[in-house]
């Protein structure tokens, strides 16, 4: 407690940013925690059902409460979600396409996210005439449902070649994230002060230069957000991977909905419920390692100094 | 036997045209457990020529396979072969020359002698040329009881729709509600379809389906169906399900009385160690009037222009209708064979009744052969309209049945 | 007055857009051909797409597309149908509660994890997880929690309370509300990361000018930050609206557009029309009328967005 209240009070006087730190138990903390506390609980109420079905055996599951925890834990619904669950004949579990999916995500997010960042700057700050009629384009694509263009696209990328391959996929991804992506680069720019890019043109500097160097190392969290939208889509998208792409590409999700949308047949609720708790892990790891780089801009120390 | 001897030969003259190994990918939307064990049934027989069967399922049902199959062949990387459901669905890849011409195997292979009913060549058949292979038969026309249900509510178990419907509420009274009826649009439409072919009659039927007749829907015949489906709604209310097989699963533990489903409900009660005849009966026709309605699945061959991929697509469609490989697949599947002249390997009360009914010529088409997958969705809106909005009377609903009907191509 | 400052200096930076535009054609050059990628696929994919199904609407194009035409066909079946009419109610009331809700939520969440407080991390991860999570099995979670007969419904009535009603899914007076449960549970997460990157690039000093004019913490947010994260939330609308606009899975997870048509949104019909009933003529005719309705609440925000401007 003496700590903390020496810390607070010299974090204020030295260094007197964010709002005033509380006590540990002051009422305003008891609502924030509280607050959090309760709304946790909605969010994490299906993950709860979903993890305990998951470690249920399939008797169980037919008998019991949804909600009561696993009278006999097993991991067998893990164990043949991942290698051993049949999609058509092949029963190799969702272990099959992980590999395809991270060759589709890397490349796939690394470019959509440099070339969105990259719009979004020019649109902020390299404005010509006519950059915001495309944008305005840009942004109603954003609500086409994207099953409707799905037969042009298969024709655009038969003609340029691209149908089947790795690389037209990648280019679909990328164009179908770039709406989103854009408006979230775009309006973040422009909450960048004025002062720091004028300062940076007089220094002489470049378009590239001032991205690089000044506007890029500012914008973490806005980046993290837009790694989070385009990790999250492209991992989970089932549609354009198997539209886009044959069967020595099918990313994960496509044995994820073999094994959990079968329409006939007995449902193992606990298979698909691990199923889906595996795919949902590599986007998970992305929100958990992100963390770290949710840190407050620096844009107003750059002001300054 | 000496046929099935005959018709190997003609096999494996189709097969000596092929170049030898040759992989194809053949796409279908079969995924479940016995889905996924007729499929290797084909797999099997296909590895055993010395070719390879890459197998690309996509589950989900035609809905989300459909898409992927036409994206492919637009997209010119066409699969070797595809399942669709035959009939109308298909009408227009063929129109668009994209689908292999194989009357040369049909004529061959003696199809015409040999698929029964004929109606099932006769939708793989357009301008006169065959396209497809019929590999099974699957019909609407079941009602499924759980002889539990009725021993808890001490009435026989019903043998006819009639009896079913006053029997309901002595199953009221324990406790059960008398129909079970899952939420997605498909079954009550596909309910209705049955109870207008058990009530309505062939000829009334035939003329809606076939003959697209709105005036018959607005008949007297009809009028009685839709009055018995508006009270079929009634009896299944109580019970909030969304998936078919869980409507099955309630019949099974007798929580429920009936479910009008088709024969791949079979499945459910295999898997749950139910026995025909002790734990459930069955109804073809709702026991009114037994007829079955003959749809199911085909497989197409899109155009390549390779030709050795081609030799092996033709070969590949022989060789799923051949004897051993309509047995071993149908046992699998749980349907019915396209050619009465082989023996299942495992045949229940039900499917024996299946059978008799297919080696009497019971039959009739499949609405899916009949009516364009538009017109379906269109009565799938309707009948789940119907069935969930109790204000809605039969008169209602009946009027804009027939104005779909009429609208039907 | 330091806020006063602060708070006008970003606000109205846009503003000063024209002055440090550099007005050489060459500097400009490098903006130019770095926008290309945005250039073409605004025009070949959006635009293109869009006067692609817009052309075909007016076909009867059945399983594949082709250039048959039908005029207005399809239009008039679109709206005598009555689930397309239902479909459309449905989103407006989805639409309007979703936008609210989530805005409300999200900012909230965002703010109490800006509050320096412990586990953030933690927190932060179990409001974002389920947008990780494929819909097709959450949306089966979602049945189960909000079935009236083993969900919370059957839990409250095993305590005791045997007149408690919770039956959201299968009533089709309030089924809407029920996929708006699972709805906002899926996507306020991303909105709140969003708005938590928004309000971490927000000037610390603006705190400290706060509190020398003696403005209170909830004062502060909604007189203060929240003016200033007008891009922020300009962004997240345009966020929730696509989501809105394209709402399908949640759907199909959950009700199938059900009870009867009681669920239909707009999305499923389309897709309902182009891929379960081949009749891709009908399905871009709905899409087009999508397009149209989007097209008529963005011209609003992109006149204020770019018209206001060149006035100032």
């Amino acid at each position: 407690m003496v700590d903390m209240a020496t810390n607070a009070a010299s974090g204020s006087a030295l260094n007197p940013r964010g709002p005033k730190p509380k006590k540990a138990f002051s009422r305003g903390n008891i609502i924030v925690y509280g607050t959090l506390f309760v709304v946790a609980i909605y969010y994490a109420l299906p993950l709860y059902v979903m993890i305990v079905t998951s470690l249920k055996g399939m008797p169980e599951i037919r008998m019991g409460n949804i909600f009561s925890p696993p009278m006999e834990i097993t991991f067998q619904p893990w164990v043949k979600a991942w290698q051993e669950a049949c999609t058509g004949i092949n029963c190799d579990g969702l272990s099959r396409g992980f590999w395809n999916s991270v060759r589709i995500l890397i490349p796939s997010v690394i470019i959509s996210v440099a070339v969105a960042s990259v719009n979004g700057y020019a649109l902020s700050m390299w404005k010509f005439k006519g950059s915001e009629v495309f944008f305005t384009i840009l942004m109603i694509g954003a609500f086409i449902p994207y099953q409707v263009m799905l037969y042009p696209i298969v024709i655009l990328l038969r003609e340029a070649g691209l149908y089947g391959s790795l690389t037209g996929l990648v280019l679909v991804h990328v164009a179908f994230g770039m709406p989103i992506n854009t408006l979230l680069f775009r309006n973040y720019f422009a909450s960048i002060p004025d002062e720091l890019f004028k300062a940076a043109r007089v220094d002489g500097a470049g378009f590239w230069a001032i991205f690089f160097r000044i506007m890029l190392p500012m914008s973490l969290p806005i980046f993290v957000v837009s790694l989070i939208i385009q990790v999250t889509g492209i991992w989970n998208d089932f549609l354009f991977g198997v539209i886009f792409t044959s069967q020595d590409l099918y990313p994960m999700t496509v044995q994820l909905n073999n094994i959990v949308n079968s329409v006939q047949g007995v449902k193992e609720y606990n298979v698909n419920m691990a199923a889906t708790l595996i795919t949902g892990l590599v986007p998970l790891i992305i929100y958990f390692a992100s963390g770290k780089l949710f840190v407050r801009g620096i844009a107003a120390g750059a002001v300054k100094g | 036997m000496k046929l099935t001897t005959k018709l190997l030969a003609a096999t494996a003259i189709v097969s000596a045209g092929a170049a030898g190994a040759t992989e194809l990918e053949v796409m279908h939307w079969w995924t479940s457990g016995g889905e996924a064990a007729a499929v290797s049934k084909f797999a099997e027989a296909w590895d055993a020529t010395g070719n390879t069967w890459v197998d690309g399922a996509i589950a989900g049902g035609g809905d989300t396979a459909r898409p992927i199959m036409v994206s492919r062949i637009l997209g010119g990387d066409p699969p070797a072969a595809f399942q669709f459901n035959h009939g109308r669905q298909a009408e227009e890849l063929v129109e668009a020359g994209l689908i292999l011409d194989i009357t040369d195997v049909s004529e061959a292979e003696g199809w015409a002698d040999i698929i029964t009913p004929s109606s099932l060549l006769d939708s793989c058949t357009y301008d006169g040329r065959v396209f497809c292979v019929p590999v099974n038969i699957h019909s609407w026309q079941w009602m499924w009881l759980s002889n539990g249900a009725y021993a808890a509510a001490g009435v026989p178990v019903p043998t006819n729709w009639g009896e079913f419907v006053s029997t309901a509420p002595a199953l009221r009274e324990a406790g059960i509600v008398p129909l079970a009826m899952g939420g997605q649009s498909w079954q009550q439409n596909g309910a209705f379809g049955v109870m207008a072919l058990a009530l309505a009659g062939k000829e009334a039927w035939l003329a809606v389906n076939q003959d697209k007749n709105a005036d018959v829907v607005m008949g007297p015949e009809y009028a009685r169906v839709f009055e018995a489906f508006g009270a079929a709604r009634d009896l299944s209310t109580g019970l909030n399900v969304q998936d078919w097989n869980q409507a099955t699963a309630a019949v099974i533990d007798g929580s429920a009385g009936a479910q009008i489903m088709g024969d791949w409900a079979q499945g459910e009660f295999a898997v749950a160690g139910s026995v025909a005849g002790t734990d459930y009966s069955c109804l073809p026709g709702l026991g009114e009037v037994a007829l079955l309605d003959t749809g199911g699945d085909a497989f197409f061959f899109p155009v390549t222009g390779d030709p050795e991929i081609e030799a092996a697509q033709k070969e590949l469609a022989a060789l799923m209708l051949s004897p051993a490989v309509q047995v071993s697949f149908n046992s699998a599947k749980g349907s019915l064979p396209v050619r009465p002249d082989v023996d299942l390997t495992t045949v229940n009360e039900c499917t024996q009744k299946g059978l008799d009914l297919l080696a009497a010529g019971s039959t009739v088409p499949a609405g899916t052969q009949l009516l364009s997958p538009d017109t379906v969705t269109q009565l799938n809106d309707l009948m789940t309209e119907f069935w969930s909005t109790p204000s809605m009377t039969a008169a209602e609903v009946q009027q804009q049945y027939s104005d779909i009907i009429a609208d039907a191509d | 007055m330091a806020l006063a400052e602060e708070a006008s200096r970003t606000t109205t930076r846009t503003d000063a857009a024209p002055v440090r535009r550099p007005n050489r054609w060459l500097k400009n050059l490098t903006g130019k051909v770095a926008m290309l990628p945005m250039i073409l696929t605004a025009l070949v994919i959006f635009l293109g797409g869009t006067i692609w199904t817009i052309v075909y609407s007016f076909t009867d194009s059945g399983l594949l597309p082709r250039l048959r035409w039908n005029g207005l066909a399809q239009y008039e079946r679109l709206w005598s149908s009555r689930k397309w009419l239902v479909s459309i109610e449905n989103l407006a009331l989805y639409g309007v509660l979703s936008v609210i809700l989530t805005l409300f939520i999200a900012f909230t969440l965002a703010a109490l994890l800006d509050r320096k407080i412990r586990f953030e991390d933690a927190f932060r991860t179990i409001f974002l997880y389920p947008f990780a999570l494929s819909f097709i099995v959450t949306g089966l979670v979602w049945q189960w929690i909000l079935n009236p007969e083993f969900g919370i419904q059957g839990i409250v009535r095993g305590m005791g309370w045997e007149t408690f009603n919770f039956d959201p899914l299968y009533n089709p007076n309030i089924v809407m509300y029920g996929l708006l449960i699972a709805g906002l549970w899926q996507g306020t997460g991303l909105i709140m990361c969003i708005m938590l990157a928004g309000l971490r690039g927000i000037d610390e000093d603006i705190w400290k000018a706060a509190r020398v004019d003696g403005i209170g913490t909830v004062k502060t947010y909604v007189v203060v930050i929240i003016p200033m994260m007008r891009p922020v939330f300009v962004t997240s609308l345009v966020l929730i609206g696509a989501g809105i606009v394209k709402l399908y899975d949640l759907v199909v997870a959950q009700t199938s557009g059900g009870p009867g048509i009681s669920s239909e949104v707009p999305a499923k019909y389309v897709m309902n029309t182009m891929f379960g009933g081949q009749n891709l003529g009908q399905g871009f005719a709905a899409s087009t009328m999508m397009m149209v309705m989007v097209f008529i609440i963005l011209i609003p925000w992109a006149y204020l967005e770019f018209g206001g401007k060149k006035r100032g």
